[in-house]
This record gives structure tokens, C-alpha cells and sequence, in this order.
């Protein structure tokens, strides 16, 4: 089958369907571009469906589609909003302005080819009004509009375009004339431009709304993604969660794709023989021998004490996705001492986890060697040459004894242990920061301070869990 | 486009048609399940179908292929599921036995080869008489594809095999064609309607959902349902009908672990038909409850709310 070329619309309906985050892929594209061949654009409900069945794959994306789609095909409609207060003005004072200001907007409209601009709205031609609006917003690239900052720019071209400096011009004239008629005229229009002001910005909104949210959105999470994690402010804390919570999938859904992987090339004699008794041991099939990753082990030790306090929200965030993302894994906080949260973070929300594990322990001063010593205490014995140990802190002990001697114990023990450090590396090392010293014995120590720095190293030490 | 219809798939001509022909069939569907069908047919691509268990995900693959009168072949998917049981295996049986026949008839062939290699040689020049279409066994994928009128493929429950198994799909899903490495590819005769189903308990791949329509059915509202039963369920009375919907569409309103679906609906109205029931009252109502929740938990829940539920359904069905 021939794919058909998109049409006009569809293809400003799909940058549009983009725009509200579904997934159009170029085959949906044409997929689209030929459902729509069959269709046609008449039946508005037969098209929706159509294309819903084309362009939304998953019960969330349907819900965006069907915003996306009625948005989109409601533009044609011209806001007709403030049409009471505007009724009473025209009553009244429609009739003895139509005729002057026929006369006088021609001449100061002339660029804009079709009626003026004053005409239309002394006339309150609403058709007219809006189709001008459309060409006015067409020629100023409406389609590329992408934060709100840019409504006030973009309704000030589109204003400009439909001839508003002409008519402010006309209507000074007006006004230097002294004569009540002019000073009437020119307030009566000022009261149209202001309702037209108001209709216009309505209409740019509506088309950031159908532009530039996806935008949008995926600007602020960029921003987010590579922020200071203890710079990030309050109001986006529930968008950091959702990240939060998607790059723990993500990497859940990655890892569990290399859980069983195929080694070729090896036959697995035994197998194979045991598989073919039943036709006398002649090998039509084969058995190859298969590699199984193991699934990591992970004990995470995490600083939440007051130095890293801006800090330990999110990692204990992370560690409450991580720990929906993976079975394995024991999770503990420190300050002054250790104690183990996983049921916590298993069991409750992740709101109420975080405040708990706060409140039971968290905003003391830390004291690394003591919380190294509980854990030696408490799970040393269950750290095996399997497990990976990831600490979270700043290594700042408050001059307390480090305890070097109990990371050594547990490096030895472990398969591995990895030091993430929100503080930047120049910090390492000065006032009471013990970095350099535990640093000899982790298998990697590196500075993890935005969400970015949190995927990079999880990645890592899912990837290497074999 | 109406021309290049085989004759089986005439009737798919218009989404209306679709949807009465889906109603001969007992299936009533609504508007944009009619129109995936019409579009996977015109588009000819595969179906994938979501919602919650129950709400006749399978019926619909069921219902197409008995109303354009097409070969429904079904294959259930499950963890492990492999090629060999969806495509193709080879009759090992028929070849060992084979092999022992014609041992004798290999002498003939090789008779007087003097050294190892001249009869190698004639051994290769009879080609993979063992690995031909004669001992092809053709699993559910294959077998539609060589139906020589059309055939509808049902997919059932994608979601259960693994994620291997859904790359290897998608060959068969957008070209209509497997390869099979010792025979070569093997093209669709007539490219049959191809239905998935999902229940969603893994995310399915983009590579497999861009490949496909996306057709999810939800819980019917009060009047489909209702004509779905009585589609279902011959010989319901009306007012019955409308109590035991009203009920049904409230329950599903709580905070259950599982909600109630069209299947379980159904056979709830088919058991108020075999009880004589006319009337919804709280202790029939109680000791049915079981056909529509099917966990205790659930039960116990709707189980204090039973007598506000059903006088709600009585008033509804406008039953004093």
C-alpha cells in the first residue's frame, strides 16, 4: 500500500498530539495519514476513534489524545466570551459609530488588504474577527510558541499583524480633533481593542496549551534532572518524585533484560543428550549453556544526618524506588547511629517513609565510625562476597574515629563497595571531611549530586552485578 | 478498495457494517471497537486489545471469526513459550522412522561410491529431503498464515511470554511472514486479522505497540451492558435485566481488590434466570455473591453495603 502524504491539518494535529506527550513515531505518522485516507476528516466522533486507535497505545496516552484531540479541533470556534458586557455597549452606541468609522478606518488600514481592522470592530464582526486573528497568528509562527513567557510577545505580533498600530494611530488622530464626536469614537474603540486584547491572549493561550506543554515539561524536567539535588526547591519536589520514580523503573526494566542471556556457541552435552533420550540420543535438539546473572545483592548505607539533610530526602527517595524496583536489596540509615529501614520503605508510602525514617534518626550529627561499628554489629554476618554495599554521605564524622578498620573488614568481605559523595571532589579532604581516608578501601568513590550523577552510578553497579 | 476483498472479508465494507455484522455474531460492540476491526482489515494490521480481564478481550477475536466465517486459530501465550510451539517444530518422530525405512534404499544411492567423500557428495546432491514442508509440523503462527482463505489469529494474553518472544513477533506481525532457516520465508496466503490481547501485567514494548492498532475496552456503561446480556442471556426479563446492571455498575463504583466484569455479569444473570428470580432482594443478592467477587476480601466489603446497593438497583430498575 502506497502511504498517503499527511495532510495539513493531520500534520499540525500530530505536532500538536507530540506537543501533549504521546509517543508519535514517523510509521504512526503515515499509519495515521492512510487510517485518515479511509475516514475522511467529516465524521469528527469516526476520527477520533480512528486515530485514537493509531496514535494512543496506552490507557494514559488515550487520555492525553482525547484532551489533545478536542482541543485542537475546538480552535476553529473564536472566543465569543464577554459578549454581555459588550452587548450593552453596542446597544446603545453601535448605530451612530458604524457609518463614521467605515469611512475613517480605510484609510489608516490599508496594508491589511481586506477591511480594517477599526471596521471590524465597530462592526463587532466576529467571523471576520476571527479569521483575521488566524492569518494574523499563522504569519507570526503561532506553531512555534513554546513557554508561557512568550504569550505577551506573541499576542503583540499577532495584534500587530491585524493593523493595532494603525488604528492607535487613527484613533490619536481622533482624539487631537477635540471635537466630542472624535474623543467618543476613539473611546468607544479603546473599549473593543481591550475586549479583542483579552480574546487574543485567550487564543494564544489555548495554543501554548496545544504546543508548547510538552515543551515545556520536558525543559523543567531537564533543568531538574541535572539541578543540585539539595537546591531543589519545595514546589518541584512532586515532580522530582515522578522522575524519581521513572528512572528506578527504567533501570529495573533494563536490568531485568540481562537477567538471562543467552551464551551461544556452548553446547551443553549433558542437556542435550537428557533431552533427546526419547529418540535414542540422536541430537536434533540442542541444549546450549546459558549464563544467569545473579540478581545483585545491594545494601545501601544512607547519610541522613543535618550536614546532608537537603541531600537525604531525595537519596532516600531513590532508595524507596530502587527498593520497588528490585527485590534484593537492604536499605539503612545512619547519623549518629545505624539503624535498618527497609521495611520502612517497603511498607509505607514513600511520604510517610521518608518522615519516619527522619524523625527516628535523621538531622543528628553523624558519626560514621559508630554507624560503621552498629553495622559490623547488626549485618556484617550478612554481607557475602555477593554483595554490593553502596554509601550514600558526605564522609564528614564531626572528628569522630572513622573506623577505617570496619570499611576494611566489610570490603573484604563484599564484593564490592561503592562510596557515592554529594560534596564536590575540592571538598573532599578539608575540616573534618574523612573522604580520603575510606577512599583506599572502596572499589569506586564518586561525587553524585543531581538525579543525573544517581542514574549514571546505579546503572553501573546494576550493569556490573554479574 | 471494496474490489480487493477476498470473498470471505466482503462484509467489511463500512464501520456500520462491522458493528451489525459483530451483532449477528452476539457481540455487541461499540463504536471504536467497530472501527478497529474496519481498520485493521483497511490497514491491515494487527489489533492489540487492552482492558481489564473479563470484558470479552477474546470473545471479540471469537465473534469476528464466527461471523466472516474464518478459521479461528488461538494461541495462548504463556512464560517460555518459544518457537517451536508457536510457529513451527519439526516431526522428529517421522523423520527417525523415515530414516530407518529408507536405510536400506542408502546403499542404492551411495552403492558404488568407492571412498567417503564421492559418496558425501551423492549424499548432498539429494538436497534436505528430511527438512522439507512434509515434516513440517505447523504450530498456531505457520497455521494461519497457510490458511488459504483468511484466517482470524487470536494472540491471547501477549503479556504472559517473554520479552524475547515478543521480538519474535513482530517479523509476523508487520510483514505477514516468518522465516523458517531451513526452508526460507513463508508469506501469508491471504494476511490474516490478527487480535492481541493484553491484560497489562508487564509493559509491552514500543516496537510491538507501534506495530500494532490500539483498541482499549474499558467496562460498557448501564445500556451496552444491558444489551450485551440480553444478547448473552435470552429470555432475561427486562426489568431484572435492569436491576442486576444497576447493581453490577455500583459495585464496580467501590474500593474493590477486583472488580465485577461483563463475563461475571453474565453469569450472574444466567444464574438469577435459572433461580426464577424477578426480584432483587438482599439475601438472594448475598448468597450469590460470590459469582461477581471472587475474593473474600471483597466480598466482605460490598457485604455491608448489600441492602443500599440493591434497594438503589430496585429503584433504578423502577421496581417498588
Amino acid at each position: 500500500m502506497i502511504a498517503a502524504p499527511a495532510s495539513e491539518p493531520l500534520r499540525r494535529f500530530l505536532q500538536v498530539a507530540r506537543g501533549a506527550g504521546l509517543k508519535v513515531s514517523a510509521a504512526e505518522g503515515i499509519d495515521a495519514a492512510r487510517a485518515v485516507d479511509l475516514v475522511g476528516f467529516e465524521d469528527r466522533t469516526v476520527l477520533k476513534d480512528t486515530l485514537g486507535l493509531v496514535l494512543a497505545k496506552t490507557p494514559d496516552e488515550k487520555a492525553l489524545y482525547n484532551e489533545a484531540f478536542d482541543l485542537y479541533f475546538k480552535r476553529d470556534e473564536f472566543s465569543t466570551g464577554k459578549a454581555e458586557t459588550e452587548d450593552d455597549l453596542s446597544d446603545s452606541e453601535q448605530d451612530p459609530f458604524s457609518s463614521p468609522s467605515n469611512g475613517s478606518g480605510g484609510d489608516g488600514m490599508g496594508g491589511q488588504g481586506g477591511q480594517s481592522l477599526g471596521f471590524l470592530l465597530a462592526n463587532d464582526d466576529r467571523a471576520a474577527l476571527a479569521t483575521a486573528t488566524e492569518q494574523a497568528a499563522r504569519e507570526a509562527g503561532i506553531e512555534n510558541i513554546r513557554f508561557f513567557t512568550q504569550k505577551n510577545l506573541y499576542a503583540r505580533r499577532i495584534l500587530d499583524r491585524m493593523g493595532l498600530r494603525a488604528l492607535e494611530r487613527d484613533m490619536e488622530a481622533m482624539r487631537q480633533t477635540g471635537t466630542p464626536e472624535g474623543l467618543g469614537r476613539a473611546q468607544f474603540l479603546d473599549g473593543r481593542i481591550d475586549v479583542l486584547r483579552d480574546s487574543i491572549r485567550d487564543f494564544v493561550e489555548r495554543h501554548l496549551l496545544l504546543f508548547g506543554k510538552g515543551d515545556t515539561e520536558k525543559f523543567r524536567e531537564e533543568l531538574l534532572k541535572s539541578a543540585r539535588l539539595s537546591n531543589i526547591e519545595r514546589r518541584d519536589l512532586d515532580r522530582m518524585r515522578i522522575l524519581v520514580r521513572q528512572m528506578a523503573k527504567k533501570l529495573a526494566a533494563r536490568y531485568a533484560k540481562t537477567r538471562r542471556r543467552r551464551l551461544r556457541g556452548q553446547l551443553d552435552t549433558r542437556r542435550t543428550l537428557r533431552r533427546n533420550m526419547g529418540w535414542g540420543g540422536i541430537p536434533f535438539i540442542t541444549v546450549w549453556k546459558q549464563k544467569r546473572i545473579d540478581k545483585p545483592r545491594v545494601m545501601v548505607l544512607c547519610d541522613v544526618s543535618g550536614s546532608v539533610a537537603a541531600m537525604s530526602q531525595f537519596l532516600l527517595m531513590f532508595m524507596y524506588a530502587i527498593n520497588e524496583a528490585l527485590s534484593d536489596i537492604r536499605s539503612f540509615a545512619f547519623a549518629g547511629s545505624l539503624i535498618e529501614v527497609s521495611e520502612i520503605l517497603e511498607k509505607a508510602p514513600v511520604e510517610e517513609a521518608i518522615t519516619k525514617i527522619m524523625s527516628l534518626i535523621g538531622f543528628g550529627s553523624s558519626n560514621y565510625g559508630n554507624s560503621f561499628a552498629d553495622f559490623e554489629d547488626g549485618w556484617m554476618r550478612h554481607v557475602t562476597n555477593k554483595t554490593t554495599v553502596i554509601i550514600l554521605g558526605d564522609a564528614r564524622g564531626n572528628r569522630t574515629d572513622p573506623r577505617t578498620d570496619v570499611i576494611g573488614r566489610l570490603s573484604q568481605r563484599s564484593k564490592r563497595v561503592i562510596w557515592l559523595n554529594p560534596e564536590y571532589k575540592s571538598a573532599w579532604g578539608t575540616g573534618d571531611s574523612d573522604m580520603y581516608r575510606y577512599a583506599p578501601f572502596c572499589n569506586l568513590v564518586s561525587v553524585c549530586n543531581t538525579l543525573r550523577h544517581l542514574e549514571r552510578a546505579i546503572t553501573d553497579i546494576l550493569e556490573d552485578a554479574t | 478498495m471494496n474490489d480487493a476483498l477476498p470473498p470471505g472479508i466482503a462484509p467489511l465494507r463500512s464501520i456500520d457494517a462491522v458493528e451489525q455484522g459483530l451483532s449477528e455474531a452476539g457481540y455487541i460492540a461499540n463504536r471504536q471497537i467497530s472501527t478497529a476491526i474496519y481498520m485493521a482489515h483497511h490497514l491491515q494490521k494487527p489489533i492489540l486489545v487492552e482492558g481489564p480481564a473479563g470484558v470479552g478481550k477474546t470473545e471479540l477475536a471469537k465473534s469476528v471469526a464466527s461471523w466472516l466465517k474464518l478459521p479461528l486459530i488461538r494461541m495462548q501465550c504463556y512464560e517460555g513459550l518459544d518457537e517451536s510451539k508457536a510457529l513451527y517444530e519439526w516431526k522428529y518422530g517421522k523423520q527417525l522412522l523415515y530414516t530407518q525405512i529408507l536405510k536400506d534404499k542408502i546403499n542404492s544411492v551411495i552403492g558404488d561410491a568407492d571412498d567417503l567423500a564421492t559418496a558425501l557428495d551423492k549424499l548432498h546432491s539429494f538436497g534436505d529431503v528430511f527438512f522439507s514442508h512434509q515434516f513440517l509440523e505447523p504450530r498456531p503462527l505457520l497455521r494461519s498464515l497457510q490458511e488459504p482463505g483468511g484466517s482470524v489469529l487470536l494472540i491471547d494474553e501477549i503479556d504472559k511470554s517473554d520479552q524475547e518472544f515478543e521480538a519474535f513477533l513482530l517479523e509476523i506481525l508487520s510483514d505477514y511472514q516468518v522465516t523458517i532457516p531451513e526452508i526460507g520465508t513463508v508469506h501469508a496466503i491471504v494476511p490474516p486479522i490478527v487480535l492481541l490481547t493484553s491484560n497489562s501485567t508487564r509493559d509491552l514494548g514500543d516496537a510491538l505497540k507501534r506495530r500494532c492498532l490500539h483498541l482499549h475496552i474499558g467496562f460498557p456503561d448501564d445500556k451496552l451492558e444491558a444489551k450485551i446480556i440480553s444478547s448473552r442471556v435470552p429470555g432475561i426479563d427486562g426489568r431484572l435485566l435492569k436491576q442486576l446492571v444497576s447493581f453490577v455498575q455500583q459495585l464496580r463504583a467501590l474500593d474493590l481488590k477486583k472488580v465485577p466484569s461483563v463475563s461475571e455479569t453474565i453469569d450472574w444473570a444466567k444464574i438469577m434466570l435459572l433461580l426464577h428470580v424477578s426480584v432483587l432482594d438482599v439475601d438472594m443478592v448475598r448468597d450469590t455473591l460470590n459469582v461477581l467477587l471472587k475474593f473474600e476480601a471483597d466480598i466482605e466489603a460490598a457485604g455491608k453495603q448489600l441492602a443500599g446497593l440493591t434497594h438503589k438497583a430496585r429503584q433504578d430498575a423502577g421496581v417498588a
